[in-house]
């Protein structure tokens, strides 16, 4: 069937397509064709030069009109409200320049269309007119420069406390583990080499001869406490992957090697979340859009898809092997007190290795 | 006098003697390797897209059954399903052939080679038999990477970049094996062939200008094709290298790019190599290659723009300053790739800083290129028309450049859809303008027929319309947080929404893809049965129009 409709689609085209040269050839007045734009060509293009402009635009307006709401919610993260604010400001920045700048490019290309006898204007140099358009990109790109490294150097620079909670994000092919620090706040050593120790039962390969990794916690799913910084240590064992929480607006690769590092706050607990106005009206649409897929699978005797509740997201955005697309753990970002009682039910390393 | 005018009509009477051999295809004429890129580069440039339109409609329909795909994929698309590891391959090979074989050897290497001669007023290039060896290199390394698709476990999967350790262990994923050997092997020779075509427009240009042809009177053609080569030089070298390393960490067990690795149940010995290195190395030479790419579309758009406007190009100094601009910052950005990769972010700072100054030198291009515009008597040719719409993709794409080189707006656009929006228009839609431009405009003086005009404008408007409808709604999808390189979306029912995006991109991509046949058909059948074109069809005033091919 889709093979027959793609046909079918790709035939239409061909017709369509076929078609439209047809009108082009038909709308030249019978005469010496040269293959060089005569003032008919330059006439039709000229104006089509200014109808691709207004498309241009209104294909922006009815993007942003039919997905704007694709688009992330506010950040959940302390930094990411910085991040946001830089991101609309360059936007806005963008937003202009394109307006203006595609406007004058097909204006001029529609308003100076060629004619038989026109001549065009001599104008090869004007050194003020270059100042000025090499110094207005100076001025604007400056403060760009100037807010984004401020910004920059703020969310980079890590700095551990008394209260940060270090967790450790552990990259495999294909899924992701964390390693709480346990009660004495430090992560014990670990190495691929101890992989195979404690016949597998050692996930992320702690060093059993540290003392420190004892109390440590590993588990699939990765629990925040809200409004405490929590610093991501990243590791790998095999191949490059990158720990992406588009929520929070934070990224950082995981290597295999080394250690990478990566911090925020976050201030928006799960359940909060899920009461966000753009967050609820997101998951209606992506419930309709459910039951409408679910429809066709049942008519083909499958099951339904589930209803989806909104959860943070961590996915894997390196490029890491045939499952890459599928390779995601969840994030629940709850309230400190509801976290320290999780974390008191989940088995340390000791109790793992027992 | 009198010997040195015989030794000159003996060099004439040694051209008519040319054998059938000498002539089409080991030749050393700069014509001839000009045509043999382009028809290469066109072949190449038929299996980058169709790839891209399989994977687009993988995107677009995930869980259905396809018989194209079936039919193309054989045992690779079970059921006509195709499998993730060959959505990789797929995305993998469109990459490296559409940036490598595609626009850098087929763009420079056909037009680098047709017009440097002619419009620095030299005979022939400074040497023959280099650029000949150039050519059937960039054939062999074509031939190679065609052959990588054919092998069982598949071709290369790792991504366009081929970051290790991924690439370089055969344990990580099917592509890794012969497929990648193959690559690298292809890409070495790539290289090779890339180097000595570089050197050769060098020496060409510095030495071989006709009397009274100074630097500053070079066409700015030249100059982009000038200064390509020479970032060619400088940049494509460290790529040789890091090639070179990682075919011995495959091969021969050093461990330059790997370190601490557990992988299908066993501990490997590899130790101290770090991955960000490769990266360094990659980038070093995958920047500078934007511009490698991006350069001399925007030199053929000058030399357009000026003739179909009648006019000079505006502000030609200025245009000159920036293209030399925007070569020296192009090899001092590579780390705005690596933001997130664990490098210290002190670099990323720097790296900030040096990114978006290129912005300036862009920005007097593109305002340069409008002025030019401005009350001219524009002659709307086909090459003229993807002139303009290179202006047009270079602004769009190159805006959203500002927010991907701030390291702090990078860190959540990194690596997805957004990056492949701003790419596509900036560096690939772009210069396939500038690769159609200088086709539609040199096609008379290569040929000697005329391209048909109407289907040119067809081929140009349908193009441009979907162009834009296959990359603005892509940034959406990247704003939305979906990463690139995904075989679908279905894994997080958080995307579905973003489904029917994606399949308005798909309808648009088979749309533009059916564009280009209108062009294939255009391009073969202009070249047997155009009309005969006349010495100087578009009224061009620069070296070279008057000379015959």
């Amino acid at each position: 069937m889709t093979v027959l409709l793609t046909l079918t689609v790709l035939a239409l085209i061909a017709i369509a397509i076929w078609q439209i040269t047809k009108i082009f050839e038909l709308s030249q007045t019978p005469k010496v064709n040269t293959q060089v734009a005569d003032d008919d060509d330059n006439q039709l293009n000229g104006k089509l030069m200014f109808a691709f402009l207004i498309f241009i635009y209104a294909l922006t307006l009815f993007s942003f009109w039919k997905w704007g709401d694709v688009l992330l919610p506010d950040a959940s993260s302390e930094h990411g409200a910085d991040y946001d604010n830089l991101m609309w400001i360059s936007f806005a920045i963008i937003f202009f320049v394109q307006t203006i700048t595609q406007a004058l490019l097909h204006y001029f290309a529609y308003k100076y269309r060629g004619e038989k006898g026109k001549k065009a204007y001599f104008y090869a140099d004007n050194d003020r007119l270059e100042a000025v358009w090499t110094i207005i990109p100076v001025i604007v790109l400056a403060g760009l420069i100037l807010y984004g490294l401020y910004t920059w150097t703020s969310i980079m620079s890590v700095e551990e406390d008394e209260d940060s909670l270090v967790i450790e994000l552990y990259a495999q092919q294909f899924n992701w583990k964390a390693r709480y620090s346990g009660d004495d706040g430090v992560l014990g050593d670990a190495n691929v080499r101890f992989l195979q120790d404690f016949d597998g039962k050692n996930q992320v390969g702690i060093d059993a001869t540290d003392p420190n990794g004892f109390d440590d916690v590993v588990v699939q799913e990765l629990h925040l406490p809200v409004g405490r910084e929590v610093i991501f240590k990243m590791r790998s064992q095999d191949v490059l992957h990158s720990a992406y929480m588009p929520h929070f607006r934070a990224q950082m690769n995981c290597v295999p090697g080394m250690i990478t590092e990566f911090a925020f706050v976050p201030v928006t607990t799960t359940s909060d979340m899920r009461q966000n106005p753009d967050v609820v009206a997101k998951v209606k649409k992506i419930n309709k859009i459910r039951v409408e897929n679910s429809k066709a699978l049942v008519a083909n005797g499958e099951e339904a898809l589930e209803p989806y509740t909104f959860d943070y997201l961590l996915l894997c955005n390196k490029i890491c092997g045939a499952s890459h697309y599928n390779m995601q753990m969840k994030i629940i970002v709850e309230t400190p007190e509801e976290f320290e009682k999780w974390i008191a039910n989940q088995q340390t390393f000791a109790q793992v290795i027992q | 006098m009198s010997t040195a005018a015989q030794v000159h009509e003996e060099d004439h009477g040694h051209h008519h003697k040319e054998t059938f051999v000498t002539k089409y295809i080991f030749s050393q004429d700069h014509k001839m390797i000009s045509k043999q890129y382009l028809i290469t580069g066109i072949f190449m440039g038929i299996i980058g897209i169709a790839m891209s339109l399989l994977f687009r409609l993988q995107l677009a329909w995930p869980e259905q059954p396809m018989g194209v795909m079936q039919v193309l994929l054989g045992k690779w698309a079970p059921d006509g399903i195709m499998d993730p590891n060959v959505y990789l391959a797929l995305v993998t090979i469109h990459g490296t052939i559409m940036v490598f074989f595609v626009l850098t050897a087929g763009l420079s290497g056909t037009f680098s080679n047709l017009l440097i001669p002619l419009q620095i007023g030299a005979r022939d290039m400074a040497s023959g038999l280099l650029n000949m060896i150039s050519y059937w290199m960039f054939f062999l390394s074509s031939v190679i990477m065609v052959c990588s698709l054919f092998v069982e476990a598949g071709p290369a999967a790792a991504g366009w970049t081929i970051y290790p350790p991924l690439s370089a262990l055969p344990q990580a994923q099917p592509g890794s094996g012969l497929g990648m050997t193959l690559w690298l092997v292809s890409m070495a020779i790539f290289i090779a062939s890339s180097l000595l075509g570089s050197l050769n427009y060098i020496v060409t240009v510095i030495n071989l200008r006709t009397k009274g042809m100074t630097m500053t009177r070079l066409p700015l053609t030249i100059w982009a094709f000038f200064v390509t080569a020479i970032i060619g030089v400088v940049s494509f070298p460290v790529l040789l290298s890091a090639a070179l390393l990682l075919i011995m960490d495959r091969s021969f067990g050093t461990s330059f790019f790997l370190s601490d690795i557990f992988i299908q149940g066993e501990v490997l010995h590899y130790q101290g190599g770090s991955p960000v290195l490769y990266e360094h190395l990659f980038w070093f030479l995958g920047h500078p290659e934007v511009y490698i790419v991006l350069l001399p579309a925007l030199g053929i758009t000058s030399e357009v723009i000026a003739t179909n406007s009648r006019k000079p190009i505006f502000g030609y100094r200025a245009m000159v300053a920036s293209i030399l601009a925007i070569a020296f910052l192009s090899t001092i950005v590579w780390g705005h790739h690596m933001f997130i990769s664990g490098m210290n972010p002190f670099l990323g700072s720097v790296f900030t800083f040096t990114t978006l100054l290129i912005a300036i030198p862009s920005a007097v291009k593109a305002f340069n290129y409008i002025t030019t515009l401005w009350k001219g008597n524009l002659q709307l040719n086909p090459a003229m028309l993807f002139s303009i719409g290179l202006v047009s993709t270079f602004i769009s794409g190159g805006l959203t450049g500002i927010i991907l080189g701030d390291s702090t707006l990078d860190i959540n656009v990194h690596d997805t859809y957004f990056v492949v929006a701003h790419f596509h228009l900036v560096m690939g839609i772009s210069a396939l303008y500038g690769f159609f431009a200088g086709v539609y405009h040199w096609f008379p003086k290569m040929f000697g027929t005329m391209m048909n005009k109407n289907l040119g404008y067809v081929h140009f408007w349908v193009t441009a319309v979907c162009a834009y409808g296959v990359f603005l709604p892509m940034h959406f999808i990247g704003m939305a947080g979906l990463p690139r390189r995904y075989y679908t979306n279905t894994a997080f029912p958080y995307f579905d929404d973003l489904a029917n995006i994606n399949v308005v991109i798909t309808i648009f991509a088979l749309i533009a893809g059916a564009a280009q046949l209108v062009f294939l058909y255009n391009f073969i059948h202009s070249m047997f049965y155009g009309k005969k074109s006349p010495q100087n069809p578009w009224k061009s005033n620069t070296l070279g129009v008057d000379s015959s091919c």
